[in-house]
């Protein structure tokens, strides 16, 4: 067994870190939270919640707050999971 | 394996928890102003109360109720609504500008949250003191108003710097202690908005934004 075994491919980007972060230790995030806090722009931010979304780690809520369009994003079971072990296997790497 | 990318991967996931679900601009040395400024009032409060109780004897027999009907409320409000307004203005001055310094927005999700979570309390608290003057029991206003601040404060430490849950602490064991001697409220007020506010804005100082 590799230590590497746990690493994930999906989690392996600056932004997408700061997405997964970001949704631990916050019930929900909206898109402008998001940008305002990892400095992304729109589209790199939108690649990448479309790239989590798609490994059903994220989940998309859209919604209207009056009129303005609102996408509200939040952490899933499985993407919570696998961001932990995530986070141990690179603990795990730095130790040795 | 290049292990230092994994370190900073590390420290960066922990820098934005940190950042996206804390409010973390608050400035100590408000809280340190906020304390001057509340005892500065107590003492005029104070000389105002000895005037009184000088020229009109028979106040101080009944320290709390009789009190409420006469000119010296007015003044003690507007010593109370000063101290209140000031502190405000200069928190909100400093807190504005720590986070330009650390590039903090200050009206985003985490300060929203902050002072959400803080006036629930706070608001609970007021409309509690003005039900316990409408029913006589005005000593108990000065108890009630620091164990609310004090729950106020425990309940915003999760939205900003921990240490906040631990001035919030001591203001209500303040506040409780302080029912056991109705008629001493300002000192109680000024021990606490006062003498805790200085100890832990100057704690904050130094534990944080003499560093940066």
């Amino acid at each position: 067994m590799s230590l590497i075994d746990n690493i994930n491919k999906a989690f392996d980007h600056r932004v997408r870190l700061g997405i997964m972060s970001i949704l631990m230790v916050n019930d929900y995030a909206d898109f402008n939270m998001l940008k305002e806090l990892l400095g992304a722009t729109d589209g790199n931010l939108a690649s990448h919640t479309k790239a989590l979304k798609a490994a059903e780690y994220i989940l998309v809520e859209k919604q209207f707050i009056g009129r303005k369009p609102n996408t509200r994003y939040s952490a899933s079971k499985l993407g919570k999971l696998e961001f932990r072990k995530h986070i141990e296997a690179l603990e795990k790497l730095i130790g040795k | 394996m290049n292990s230092n990318k994994y370190l900073n991967d590390i420290s960066e996931i922990k820098d934005i928890m940190n950042r996206s679900s804390r409010f973390i601009s608050l400035s100590g040395i408000s809280g340190v102003l906020a304390g001057v400024y509340a005892i500065v009032g107590a003492g005029l409060a104070y000389m105002r109360l000895n005037t009184v109780s000088s020229a009109n004897y028979d106040l101080l027999s009944d320290r709390g109720s009789s009190l409420w009907n006469t000119d010296i409320v007015k003044d003690l409000t507007l010593i109370a609504l000063v101290v209140i307004v000031l502190a405000s203005v200069t928190g909100f001055i400093l807190t504005l500008r720590k986070s330009k310094k650390s590039g903090e927005n200050i009206w985003n999700t985490s300060s929203k949250r902050l002072v959400f979570n803080f006036l629930i309390p706070l608001f609970v608290g007021g409309v509690f003191c003005l039900v316990l003057i409408q029913y006589g029991a005005a000593g108990l206003v000065a108890p009630a108003t620091l164990i609310f601040y004090g729950l106020a404060c425990v309940n915003a430490s999760k939205y900003t710097l921990g240490d906040v849950r631990y001035m919030g602490i001591a203001f209500i064991i303040l506040g409780i202690v302080a029912t056991q001697f109705i008629g001493y409220g300002l000192y109680f007020w000024a021990l606490g908005f006062g003498v805790c506010h200085i100890l832990y804005g100057a704690l904050m100082h130094f534990k944080y934004d003499r560093k940066n």
